[in-house]
């Protein structure tokens, strides 16, 4: 029984930094109607810039992430200009191709600015807590509770303010709300804004408790990739209910299953899923 | 001019230049690396035909190329079976598998496609990687032979190996060059340009989609099984997506959807990369940008953009106007191959 609830709460972990990748994802895709292949590039950077604002400049860990964030969210800003939005009108191929370019650089630039070795950053969080015989470190609890408000920070942000409706409006109907004078352009950029910061959040927050090196990202995208499919792609509901799924799953099926194999569990899962309903799980209406 | 110039003219110019490429190099490694890139020639062609033609973006192409590579090994090496007959069964068993994960993720399409290809190459190579008692796991498959003699023929030297992957080059161009100028190839592009419409005019999209797939999966697995032979050890990595990336970059470069393009693609990049040696990991600094700066500005490639120059050379002579040379590529690609 421990170890099951050991477990739950493993998956609790895992699940709220997988949400975080795919909530960046599924905004994008709601926008552009394009998977952005460049997402775990994006997170792979954040975990990078966290790392060194820690190591060579000494800031605080939290100071650092901030930094992280506006950096990576400038880094998707940049993308956006120079990539997607020439490629507005390019069939969907090219979108796809070019992310996977991006993703090469960025990958083969982090080996060559911080090598490729794997790297592990410090916490100001290594306590061991123990609640109720549960034993666990502190930053795994963070974990929980920073996504968990950022997820209804990012809720209140698109629900109760203006600028947040543009952007649900754009992903309901681009024609529509460039009609009612929202500036789509403006709305892309600050949606990739969001998206990458919320990738370099996930990254800095998940780092300390694996490494950071620079495929880092690759299974984490593979599987956010799972999770909006999972969950709908461009819905933000089913994006923070299939991370968890996915989280619960995969620690559960390292218990209970195989080790080895449980990196496989997500693409079974998707799969699955696919064979199924090829249009994946709660799909919304209105997407084509 | 134009007349000595002409398409058939050219065909016979690069085939009697790749004819004579082993005399003319300096040593047996430029000869090894020619036949590298004609192996990926193949599967690039191969990719092409399901990417180009018909507009399905599979990112599990290398996955397939990899279970030839190790359908060839594991029949040679571990059951010790003839060479040939292992060739064809691996041709066999790769295009069994396309048909099988062809079957199921043809339902899906644009993106869920990408998506999912994408995961199915994951699981190939994970199950490669972690199947050691099948595969030889991390450690790789060794002492893979070279092709066995067809009669007096030998294929142990480099020199042989050349024209063996050459003939199979030749070959598998020529194929797809039938199918993509047949009723079978117009009904491809015609998915490719709306689905929907090609369903409207009575095309059995399905039926058309999984024969492009199986096709597709038939030249990976060909190319796997002589990439195996030549270079004679094999290890995961080459399902892994740095190959399926690599590939990609070959057909962008070329020209998605024309014939020349991954011949053109893949012999320019495998030979730049070998200039660029010395960046060795790096060397995604430069395709990386590469690959999106093509698809942005030239997103037909290299060919592509010999073909629009021609046509522009072309209608300046007639003094006609172009009109709308940006669109419609389709009807010049049949053209012009």
């Amino acid at each position: 029984m421990d170890i099951l609830i050991q477990q739950l709460f493993n998956g609790l972990t895992i699940g709220s930094v997988y949400s975080l990748v795919a909530l960046g994802l599924t905004l994008v895709y709601g926008i552009l109607h394009i998977p952005n292949f460049a997402h775990g590039a994006l997170y792979m950077m954040g975990g990078y810039m966290t790392f060194t604002m820690m190591t060579k400049f000494g800031f605080h860990y939290w100071l650092a992430i901030l930094i992280a964030v506006v950096a990576v969210g400038l880094l998707g800003v940049l993308m956006e200009r120079f990539v997607f939005h020439p490629l507005r009108n390019a069939p969907p191929l090219h979108d796809k191709i070019a992310a996977i370019g991006i993703l090469l650089f960025l990958e083969s630039f982090a080996q060559l600015v911080w090598g490729g070795d794997y790297l592990t950053m410090p916490t100001p969080y290594n306590q061991v807590v123990s609640i109720f015989g549960l034993t666990f470190t502190m930053q795994r609890l963070l974990i929980i509770i920073a996504a968990i408000v950022i997820m209804i920070a990012l809720n209140l942000f698109l629900k109760k303010t203006f600028t947040g409706a543009t952007i649900i409006a754009m992903s309901q109907n681009r024609e529509g709300a460039n009609l009612v004078g929202i500036n789509t352009t403006k709305v892309a950029m600050l949606t990739f804004l969001i998206s990458g910061g919320l990738a370099a959040l996930a990254s800095s927050l998940a780092s300390p408790i694996n490494l950071v090196f620079p495929g880092m990202g690759h299974l984490v995208i593979l599987k956010a990739f799972v999770i909006i499919i999972l969950g709908g792609m461009g819905s933000i509901p089913g994006a923070i209910l299939g991370g968890y799924i996915l989280g619960f799953s995969e620690s559960l099926g390292a218990t209970y299953i195989s080790n080895d194999y449980k990196d496989i569990i997500a693409f079974i899962l998707l799969v699955l899923i696919l064979t199924i309903k090829p249009t994946g799980l709660f799909v919304k209406g209105g997407h084509t | 001019m134009t007349s000595i110039f002409n398409k058939r003219n050219s065909i016979i110019f690069f085939v009697l230049l790749s004819l004579i490429f082993p005399a003319v190099v300096p040593n047996d490694y430029f000869l090894y690396l020619m036949t590298t890139a004609f192996i990926w020639v193949i599967a690039v062609s191969g990719l092409n035909i399901l990417a180009g033609y018909t507009g399905y973006l599979s990112l599990a192409h290398a996955g397939f190329f990899a279970i030839g590579a190790y359908s060839l090994g594991l029949l040679t090496v571990k059951v010790e079976m003839n060479y040939w007959i292992a060739f064809v069964l691996t041709l066999g068993i790769t295009s069994l598998s396309g048909l099988l994960v062809g079957l199921i993720a043809l339902r899906t399409k644009e993106h869920f496609f990408a998506i999912y290809t994408l995961c199915v190459g994951y699981i190939i190579y994970l199950v490669i990687d972690k199947w050691e008692g099948l595969t030889g796991g991390v450690r790789g498959l060794i002492g893979i032979p070279t092709p066995a003699n067809i009669g007096s023929l030998a294929f142990d030297s480099v020199h042989s190996q050349y024209y063996l992957v050459l003939f199979f080059m030749l070959l598998s161009l020529l194929i797809i060059y039938r199918i993509v100028h047949s009723l079978t190839g117009r009904t491809f592009i015609a998915i490719r340009n709306s689905e929907q419409l090609a369903t409207t005019i009575g095309v059995s999209t399905m039926k058309n989609k999984l024969l492009a797939f199986v096709l597709s999966t038939f030249f990976a697995g060909m190319s796997g099984a002589l990439y195996a032979s030549v270079i004679r050890f094999i290890g995961p990595e080459i399902a892994y997506t740095s190959v399926m990336f690599d590939l990609l970059m070959y057909l962008l470069v070329g020209g998605i959807g024309t014939i020349s393009g991954p011949i053109v693609g893949a012999i320019v990049i495998v030979w730049v990369s070998q200039q660029l040696q010395f960046l060795q990991e790096y060397r995604m600094l430069i395709f990386g940008p590469l690959l999106t700066l093509i698809i942005i500005f030239y997103p037909r490639g290299i060919v592509g953009a010999f073909i629009s120059l021609k046509t522009r050379a072309q209608a300046k002579k007639r003094k006609v106007p172009i009109v709308n040379e940006s669109l419609t590529p389709t009807q010049k690609q049949i053209e012009e191959g």
